[in-house]
């Protein structure tokens, strides 16, 4: 499936994907009044930094998911074509996903007071199209590419 | 603290409304002009370090920012302009000659702009590119004179060597430490995809970039910088470089700070030492020894490589260029004195040597007048700007050209002309490791690879509105070109007439 | 003030035919003069010429000069000028015939020479070169004097008007040759001049040529390297000199010719590379050497040379041009009709691919009789 890749050679940290993926999930058409207006989603996207080393991190919809398998709500689940989605009807905040992602990727939404977490879903719930990580990505670090991967 | 002289040339204009103070500008300036002030809750901006690179503004999410030029305005003089007066403030302060970067900014001629080319119309159809083949193969180097004949009457298809260009544009001489090693592999690797050459400039080649020799032209240059037997070998042509149009007469200064390891192995000089070219090449103090050196490099490449030998425009290019012509050299590069460079005392850059279009077209004829234009090819640089730029050099008498500039701004360069501070925004111009990143070869030579086609499409265009299709045709056919508002002298130097005429 | 050819750059089109006897049968020049006629409205009444081959039997070993004077005194300059470097056989007026058609004509000359071998001796070039650069520097030096035609046994005879009315003004039905080649004229702007009327000749080489070379100033500033001067600043005179340069001077085949002056694409060249290497590196070898002389835009040119005729059009071919035989005779015309108005039952009609040179050599039955 397309997938989100990153490259930390050329992440350059300037964290414009976390921006680009708060607006593209808040339902706003103006991302200056999407912020200005509080109404950005937080990012599921996140850089992490360090030693001259910068790179992304988000769901990588693994192909046997742990996040999936250790939800307690049947919140969490996979979709035909490998998306792993949240409903956060279903949610209940036990944060059992985010103690099992072994990639840290799982966000406590802090937009719900933390009551229920919030992750990517590749932009396929919102208007962006793709994923606008890497739409917007200045440096082409984030990809959304097929590498044949299952 | 000592009083200022002069203002901040720019000013940062940054709207409120559509700040969303993401930080990215902050982020991504070395020069740390934008800050976040916690007390405000507000980004401010320190304008006097601004350089107008324009890479905040071009990664602002919300089109937030605006970098003009200061308005603030010391009284008018023509003679004594605000910037020479600024200039003479920066002397006063630091006591050194002034460094700049680029091309000149000066308002000189630009002839370019004032030459028109023709097209086809009733007596002689134009030919769509798109419908029927048209040709922008160019050889370059030497050729024969006449039809030489084997033993059997058979004809000897043999050549002295040369480089086959699927277009006839190269890039041109950008050395490694001038320009970071991502911009390099960029250039190296769009080279090789279009079939044609870039240029290793003064500081040797990168290990890493053997292996696209093949679309290589090493250069060898004062400094004799990373030159050495494996380097000759690894690059399709030899170059050497006698002048650079933007400093004719002095040789490349590549501060200490630019020399980190990589560039060090490289150029084979210790790490933070200047990187100094001589103004001449200390073997070379005249014509007979160049050829010397032609006939060196020869040798040491075994006669498989053609040998370019660059000059600087300057007054008498046309004897120079007949003199190396006459010297072995297979290909003359002649570059103009708007052309680019990555630091150059601003005196010399702007007010030594001259317009390339005017130096092409006096060797080009000189040559033929002698009759020993197929001596050698003639690449045109120095500030070609377009694909009417190509066209009219080729025009002109140019085999081929050699772009610089604008593959700098294919890979972000925004013209700020602050090279020679190292510390580029875009990750060209400098060796920092945090910059050097943010140019993405994969980015960098698509882009490239692009500009090189759009021209290429242009130049076809542009060559079957005038009914000829193939760029062979094109060479030296002045008949093509036209002056629109020229003396009759620039007109004559040129060898074209008068719009209208 | 119109400018003259030389003066400024003319482009016209036109038309062309021409007709050789593999066999060395005479033709009439009537033929020719026929044959161009249906072609009217191609030309537009400035400019018309022939060229024949074969015409001077008696006169074989000589060289014909047809000069055009303007002036006596320009008649006399040339002929002390012919006296001290040629011996001259025979020399009178070449006979017209006055027409309404065809007005303001120059004094018209015919000189049968050859070069004083201590002349040339002198001169250390050979004989041919010799004659060339006497032709050369008399109708540059020479103010009102034009030699157009300077072959041994073929003679060019053109003028300002319809190439039919030129025919009969020079009696052409009083010349029998092997070959005949024409043209007529359509210049958009013309002063005139007599001289820039074609077919356009050097030796025994001339060109009859319908099109307009988009690449005539860099052909024209290559050729000139060696040691041409084009005065006309017409295709026809550079295309002229081109086909001297590689033909007399580099002894190439005019099938090689074909292929430097219209080149095989590249995308052709590479499709040899696998299957006639040696032709591929060939060409190859001519488009990297010789691509100053691509000839591009249009053209469809007939060459005329002792013994043969050569027809080839661009590579794109962007000019209509027809071929067609009979028996010993082969037809060659910008459009079928003017073959067919003096060969009814022509067969073997064909129209040459661009860049296809079409070369037909007297035979050798052909060469007996008439070289």
């Amino acid at each position: 499936m397309k997938r989100v890749y990153v490259n930390e050679d050329w992440c350059l940290g300037c964290h414009l994907c976390e921006f680009y993926c708060g607006f593209a999930n808040s339902g706003e058409t103006d991302m200056a009044k999407a912020y200005k207006l509080d109404r950005a989603a937080a990012p599921r996207i996140r850089v992490e930094e360090g030693d001259g080393i910068n790179f992304a991190v988000q769901c990588r919809h693994c192909t046997d998911p742990l996040c999936v398998k250790g939800c307690i709500a049947g919140a969490l689940s996979k979709t035909k074509d490998g998306v792993i989605e949240i409903n956060t009807d279903k949610c209940v905040g036990c944060y059992t996903c985010v103690l099992s992602c072994p990639y840290g990727c799982i966000v406590i939404d802090p937009k719900n007071n933390g009551r229920t977490i919030t992750k990517c879903e590749l932009c396929t719930r919102n208007s962006a199209g793709e994923p606008a990580c890497a739409a917007n990505c200045p440096n082409r670090a984030i990809v959304f590419e097929e590498r044949g991967e299952a | 603290m000592p009083v200022n002289f002069f203002p901040a040339e720019f000013e940062v204009v940054r709207n409120a409304d559509k700040c969303i103070k993401c930080r990215a500008c902050e982020r991504q300036c070395s020069n740390e002009v934008h800050y976040y002030d916690a007390d405000y809750d507000k980004m401010l901006s320190k304008d006097s370090s601004c350089v107008d690179c324009q890479r905040c503004v071009c990664l602002c999410p919300t089109g937030a920012l605006k970098i003009r030029p200061n308005e603030n305005a010391f009284r008018k003089s023509a003679n004594y302009t605000q910037q020479l007066m600024i200039e003479n403030y920066r002397q006063a302060g630091t006591g050194a000659v002034l460094l700049s970067s680029m091309g000149t900014p000066k308002d000189y001629p630009i002839y370019w702009d004032k030459i028109l080319i023709n097209a086809s119309q009733v007596t002689n159809p134009s030919i769509d590119p798109l419908r029927e083949p048209m040709e922008t193969k160019v050889f370059l180097g030497k050729k024969p004179s006449g039809i030489k004949k084997n033993p059997d009457g058979s004809i000897n298809t043999e050549m002295t060597p040369y480089l086959e260009l699927n277009t006839p544009i190269m890039f041109s001489a950008m050395s490694y430490g001038s320009i970071s090693k991502n911009a390099h592999e960029s250039l190296a690797r769009a080279a090789t995809e279009l079939g044609t050459y870039y240029n290793t400039g003064e500081g040797g080649l990168h290990k890493d970039f053997y292996k696209y020799g093949p679309n290589t032209i090493v250069q060898v240059a004062s400094g004799r910088f990373g030159v050495f037997k494996d380097y000759l070998d690894a690059g399709a042509a030899i170059e050497i470089k006698m002048g650079q149009g933007a400093k004719p007469g002095i040789g490349g200064h590549l501060p200490g700070a630019k020399i980190r390891e990589d560039v060090s192995k490289t150029r084979m000089i210790p790490m933070g030492t200047d990187a100094i070219s001589p103004a001449p090449h200390h073997d070379i103090y005249s014509i007979e020894d160049l050829r010397q050196l032609i006939f060196s490099l020869k040798e040491a490449s075994e006669y498989k490589k053609p040998v370019i030998v660059k000059i600087a425009a300057v007054h008498n290019v046309a004897a120079i260029a007949s003199g190396i012509a006459r010297s072995g050299a297979d290909i003359i590069a002649i570059d103009g004195f708007r052309g680019g460079t990555g630091a150059a005392p601003t005196r010399i850059r702007d007010n030594v040597g001259i317009p390339i279009e005017l130096a092409l077209a006096a060797v080009d004829q000189r040559l033929r007048d002698e009759g020993i234009r197929n001596e050698v090819s003639i690449v045109a640089a120095g500030s070609v700007r377009s694909a009417s730029d190509c066209v009219k050099a080729i025009a002109l008498g140019a085999d081929a050209v050699y772009i610089a500039t604008p593959t700098l701004l294919a890979m972000g360069c925004h013209l700020c002309r602050s090279c020679h501070a190292g510390k580029c925004n875009w990750g060209i111009a400098t060796q920092r490791p945090d910059l050097v990143k943010r140019l993405n070869p994969d980015v960098g030579a698509q882009r490239l690879v692009n500009l090189v086609h759009a021209w290429d499409h242009e130049i076809k265009e542009i060559m079957g509105g005038m009914g000829i299709n193939s760029v062979e045709s094109l060479r030296g056919n002045r008949l093509m070109l036209r002056g629109i508002g020229l003396s009759q002298k620039e007109l004559d130097i040129l060898g074209i007439l008068h719009a209208g005429e | 003030m119109l400018l003259k050819e030389g003066e400024i750059r003319i482009p016209s089109g036109c038309a062309i035919s021409g007709l050789i006897s593999r066999d060395g049968n005479r033709i009439n020049g009537g033929e020719i003069v026929k044959s161009i006629s249906y072609m009217h409205d191609r030309s537009n009444g400035l400019g018309g010429g022939f060229a024949g081959y074969g015409i001077y039997p008696e006169y074989k070993d000589y060289y014909a000069f047809h000069v055009f004077y303007n002036t006596n005194e320009a008649r006399e300059r040339t002929e002390r000028f012919l006296d001290r470097h040629f011996d001259v056989i025979n020399l009178s007026r070449i006979p017209t015939k006055k027409i309404p058609a065809i007005k303001n004509e120059p004094l018209i000359w015919r000189y049968f020479v050859n070069p004083l071998p201590t002349k040339i001796a002198s001169s250390q070039l050979d004989e041919k070169e010799f004659v060339a650069k006497c032709v050369i520097r008399i109708n540059n030096d020479i103010d009102g004097a034009y030699i157009f035609s300077s072959g041994k046994n073929m003679g060019v005879f053109k003028a300002v008007g319809f190439p039919e009315d030129v025919g009969e003004f020079y009696r052409l039905d009083e010349y029998d040759g092997y070959a005949w080649t024409s043209h007529g004229r359509y210049p958009t702007n013309t002063p005139g001049w007599w001289g820039g009327a074609h077919p356009f000749a050097l030796l025994d080489y001339t060109i009859v040529h319908n099109g307009e070379i988009s690449s005539y100033d860099a052909n024209r500033r290559f050729i000139e390297m060696y040691g041409y001067k084009c005065t006309l600043l017409t295709d026809t005179e550079v295309i002229t000199y081109i086909f001297d340069w590689l033909n007399r001077k580099q002894e190439l085949s005019l099938e090689d010719i074909a292929s430097i002056i219209a080149a095989p694409f590249w995308s052709e060249i590479e499709g040899y590379e696998k299957s006639e290497p040696e032709k591929a590196a060939k060409l190859k070898y001519f488009r990297n050497s010789f691509s100053s002389l691509l000839i591009t835009g249009p053209f469809s040119i007939i060459l005329g040379y002792t013994g043969g005729i050569m027809a080839l059009n661009d590579r794109l071919k962007l000019r209509s041009m027809v071929v067609a035989e009979k028996k010993d005779v082969v037809y060659i015309a910008s459009e079928e009709c003017a073959i067919r108005a003096i060969c009814p039952d022509c067969g073997n009609v064909w129209s040459p691919r661009g860049g296809e040179p079409v070369i037909i050599n007297l035979s050798e039955e052909g060469k007996r009789k008439c070289l």
